[in-house]
């Protein structure tokens, strides 16, 4: 069927509509601002892979310089902390299933006399399991220590052939919120975006105004692009207030370019806002749409999007599955932004994929959306 | 497929024309068998209660809601396939107005104005007579939720008139309103009527029934009488007659039991029976004698519409209405 | 207080704020009376009743309903009357029977009376065949007559009902009326609002509330005397065209069309008759018929408003 071209006078007063149900209802814009405030807060604070001090409890069986040199170690390593002397095993159990400290170092009571002989005395360093990702990190820095007193004591003895130094590029002190903000800022946007354009159309079919609206000659896709447009603006918005909170307030260097980071972020909200539309075309409540939102945007931008977990260690199938989350491109290209400073040509496959996803989501709810009642 | 964007209609043609139109949702006949002509510049009134099937019949016309069977043209256009061309001549008041409450009464009508994409030149004079029209000029820089409910439903109405459509559908517009914005209401129909427009209403409201040229009563998703007012009311066989008892209550209880729900009530005081014939009146009386209740009274009446319907629905054959 | 009087209120005020929603409302209710009381939206009429079911405190005046306080009795009133408001408040996802339970145990109908009472709601509303029907599947009328028997279970003295009829199809409704008849036959007074006019004719006695006010009061045939003018239907070729003639004539305070037919209100009829035929002959159409018309309530409600809105312009609109 022939249809007449998209018509601008339509269009305008689309845009402008929503744009006065925005100003006209101040709390929905404040959210639109507070809940990526609140979410950077909470999540930026207390998702951190970083292990400040771990407490330790000593079980010093020898009691001899040596071993005191060892234990000193620790607490000059600034990763631990002595929380006290124990003397059984008993104690230890103790302490660790209470959770007052993380580890148990058991120093057996010839570790001075073994050294002495120039045989490799056993330490045993007993580690609060239940937290498996504090506990690995925990016994690296234990396997740390040690080595540096074994080198130490060699030292006096043999020269090193070796010198092993690691070198973190980026991210050289391996501060976990530079890699977690800019994620989250993805993640965030991915939920609001696909949150506010659902609401606004189901909102409509709600109060019944959409009834009225598509026995007009209307159009499906001046309906959509009047509906995203102001979003698009808010969306930016939110993007350059993340960003901003991102750098001043959690210390984040913006390494990148920042018009490049303004671009992909458009090309992000296209798709998430469509996606949003497409929500609103199957949900036709407020409360359903807000529903589907979160479901189809946060848990797969919170576990799919390699935010927090790495999709290299996924199972096969689930990396698959990864593709169709628009957000793991955007943390990507998010991290790659703040962090390393990469050119768009190195992320050509990132942007390449937003692009698609913007644009399939978009046609699809186009298709999707029928000037019919049901 | 191409459809001419002017209009084909013939002169002589009716304006909403449709043929064995009907609705199923799921196992359920909401509209079935509707075959009916409406010409241009008649008030068609859709009469019935709730549940049967006015709203629609309105909006499969209006080409929002695909019919399930039958056919239907309106403004020339067919429902199916050329529902985007008949929306241009069209406009639709739904029970809820479709305002935007949010927004000024004057940022409502020009909404609706974009998206009839009506010139900015033309709008300014019609505006202003549309909101002289309904008494809406000291408000226009009202919200509308802040607007009583008459005044919303006078704001939806010049919305609806705003691009100056061929045909006018109204779903219960007066639905909760009260008489004196009733008749405001009417009076802004009037003055369209004057200007060519077809105004299609459905109404639960009998008594205004009574002011469209033509109604169509509607019952359990058919539509079971189609005429004048006058015609109807004249058609009915039997008679209504009015009595005046000295205990009318009384009187209600023993009628009640001799005839069909709906064939007896106390009306102002005073009892209005539909008989089928003299005969029933006759016996009637003597009921009422024989209860020692005095009858001070008794004429005949003319009918009212919502007798009509009673009548129509009472002795409409049970396997038609489901 | 007179033992007769149901209800019984003098000078009873609301506001909200600076708004009056009630103003200095006296009337009294006889026992087995169905009253009405009409106005428009916004009137004052659903404040109003919720005063007299102590569900909203007065502002000032005093107020007696079954001899109850409305200022200090407000919770034994709720326990001697039955309250049935605009939306039905009936649950959806309820059967018929459980919200027929829900309400018998909410206004504590004795154990040994909540058969007979069951029985009697379901045969009232004839729903004696949907017993197990959830409630939300139920046509319009339906509902009406459950909500009726939902609120009336526990026998009240006092009914009160808040819009019943909106929304419900014209056999129904009749029902509706039918029951309320046969109630307060029995001795039940009803206190109903309505603004369907044409359902005022069912009523003893009509009240009629504006701007907070009582404007009318009296039966349905008083307060028809009530109407200063007089309507003539006429009947004419070309309608539309006499319409706009007659409005500008001055001849007439209102016309509006009617089916093909023209109704105006004028003065008098007697004079104004012939008036408008000599006019409208000389403009060159047919009469064909010209005839007085009883008015209905709706043309005197209309009236009377227009009339209180020349009266005190100040309060029009707000």
């Amino acid at each position: 069927m022939n249809r007449p071209a998209l018509s601008w006078i339509r269009l305008a007063a689309l845009v402008r509509k929503e744009f006065i149900h925005i100003s006209r209802d101040p709390r929905s814009l404040a959210m639109a601002f507070l809940m990526p405030m609140i979410l950077l807060i909470l999540f930026g604070y207390a998702i951190s892979m970083d292990i400040k001090t771990l407490d330790l409890a000593v079980y010093d069986q020898d009691k001899s310089a040596a071993s005191r040199q060892y234990v000193e170690g620790y607490q000059a390593s600034g990763y631990f902390r002595v929380a006290g002397s124990i003397e059984d095993y008993a104690s230890a159990r103790a302490q660790l299933d209470r959770g007052q400290v993380h580890l148990a170092l058991v120093i057996p009571s010839h570790f001075a006399r073994d050294l002495e002989q120039g045989r490799s005395p056993k330490v045993q360093v007993i580690a609060d399991g239940t937290d498996a990702n504090t506990a690995t990190i925990a016994l690296g820095y234990a396997e740390a220590v040690t080595n540096r007193f074994s080198t130490v004591r060699q030292h006096a003895t043999i020269e090193l052939a070796v010198d092993n130094r690691v070198r973190v590029w980026y991210n050289p002190d391996l501060k976990s919120r530079w890699f977690i903000i800019p994620g989250l800022i993805a993640v965030i946007m991915s939920v609001i975006t696909a949150l506010l354009t659902s609401l606004t159309v189901s909102r409509e079919w709600e109060s019944g105004t959409m009834e009225q609206l598509i026995a007009t000659p209307v159009q499906p896709i001046e309906l959509f692009l009047g509906k995203m447009a102001p979003y698009f603006v808010i969306g930016v918005a939110d993007v350059l207030f993340s960003v901003a909170m991102g750098v001043w307030v959690f210390g984040v260097p913006l390494r990148g370019s920042f018009l490049f980071l303004l671009g992909v972020s458009s090309m992000f909200l296209v798709g998430g806002l469509s996606l949003g539309i497409l929500i609103s075309t199957v949900a036709k409540s407020q409360l359903v749409a807000s529903q589907l939102a979160m479901i189809l945007t946060f848990l797969p931008a919170f576990l799919l999007s390699g935010f927090l977990y790495s999709i290299d260690n996924m199972p096969r199938f689930l990396q698959v599955a990864t593709h169709v989350v628009q957000s793991r491109y955007f943390v990507d290209v998010l991290k790659a932004i703040f962090l390393k400073a990469s050119p768009p040509r190195f992320l050509a496959e990132d942007l390449a994929f937003l692009g698609l996803f913007a644009v399939v989501v978009f046609v699809a709810a186009l298709r999707k959306f029928k000037k019919k009642l049901t | 497929m191409s459809v001419p964007t002017t209009s084909p209609l013939p002169p002589s043609a009716g304006i909403i024309e449709t043929e064995g139109l009907g609705r199923a949702f799921g196992e359920l006949w909401a509209v079935r068998g509707l075959t009916l002509n409406v010409r241009r510049g008649e008030v068609f009134g859709l009469v019935g209660p709730d549940g049967a099937g006015k709203s629609t019949i309105i909006r499969m016309l209006t080409g929002i809601l695909p019919p399930t069977e039958g056919a239907a043209t309106v403004a020339g256009f067919p429902i199916e396939g050329g529902e985007e061309q008949l929306k241009t001549r069209i406009s639709y008041m739904s029970q809820r107005f479709g305002l935007y409450a949010d927004l000024t009464v004057e940022e409502n009508l020009s909404f609706y104005g974009d998206l009839y994409e009506v010139p900015r030149r033309e709008r300014g004079p019609l505006e202003e007579r549309l909101l002289g029209f309904s008494n809406l000029t000291p408000f226009r820089k009202r919200l509308a939720s802040n607007l009583s409910g008459g005044m919303k439903q006078k704001l939806g109405l010049a919305c609806a008139l705003i691009h100056k459509p061929e045909i006018l559908f109204l779903d219960e517009p007066t639905n909760g309103v009260d008489p004196a914005s009733r008749r405001d209401f009417w009076r802004i129909l009037y003055a369209m009527l004057k200007e060519g427009v077809t105004v299609f209403v459905s109404t639960a409201y009998l008594d205004e029934a009574e002011r469209c040229s033509r109604v169509g009563l509607m019952h359990g998703g058919r539509m079971i009488q189609c005429d004048t007012p006058q015609r109807l009311k004249q058609g009915i066989p039997g008679r209504l007659v009015e009595l005046e008892a000295g205990q009318p209550r009384a009187a209600l209880e023993i009628l009640s039991g001799r005839f069909d729900s709906g064939h007896v009530s106390l009306f102002g005081g005073k009892l209005h029976l539909y008989a089928d014939s003299e005969e029933e009146v006759a016996q009637a009386l003597a009921a009422l004698g024989e209860a020692g209740i005095e009858v001070l009274g008794a004429k005949s009446i003319p009918p009212t519409l919502e007798d009509v319907f009673i009548q129509q629905v009472t002795h409409t054959p049970q396997e038609a209405v489901s | 207080m007179n033992r007769e009087n149901a209800v019984e209120v003098k000078d009873l005020t609301r506001t909200f704020g600076s708004f009056v929603a009630v103003d200095r409302l006296t009337l009294e209710v006889g026992r087995g009376t169905v009253f009405g009381f009409l106005g428009p939206n916004g009137a004052g009429k659903s404040t109003t009743i919720r005063m007299l079911c102590g569900l909203l405190l007065p502002t000032s005046g005093e107020g007696r309903v079954a001899g109850l306080d409305v200022m200090t009795e407000s919770e034994a009133i709720k326990r001697s009357i039955g309250y049935m408001s605009q939306k039905f408040s009936l649950y959806d996802d309820l059967t018929v029977e459980e919200n027929i339970d829900f309400y018998a145990g909410l206004y504590s109908v004795p154990k040994d009376r909540r058969q007979e009472r069951k029985a009697w709601v379901l045969e009232m509303a004839g729903l004696a065949d949907k017993r197990r029907t959830l409630t939300r599947t139920l046509a319009g009328g339906w509902k009406q007559r459950l909500a009726l028997g939902c609120a009336v279970q526990h026998e009240p003295p006092i009914l009160f009902l808040d819009e019943p009829t909106s929304g419900v199809d014209p056999l129904s409704r009749r029902r509706f009326w039918d029951l309320i008849a046969q109630m307060a036959r029995r001795g039940t007074t009803v206190f109903v609002t309505t603004h369907y006019m044409e359902e005022a004719e069912y009523c003893d006695e009509l009240a009629l509330i504006y701007r907070g006010k009582m404007i009318a009061r009296g039966t349905p045939h008083e307060v028809k005397v009530l109407l200063p003018d007089d309507i003539l239907e006429i009947r004419v070729e070309r309608p539309f065209e006499a319409l706009e003639r007659l409005e500008a004539s001055g001849l007439v305070r209102e016309v509006a069309l009617f089916g093909g037919a023209l109704h105006a209100v004028v003065g008098e009829a007697g004079t104004g008759a012939p008036a408008l035929a000599r006019f409208l002959e000389e403009q060159g159409f047919v009469v064909e018929a010209i005839q007085p018309v009883p008015p209905s309530l709706e043309d005197v409600f209309v009236s009377l408003i227009e009339l209180e809105d020349r009266r005190n312009p100040a309060g029009a609109e707000e």
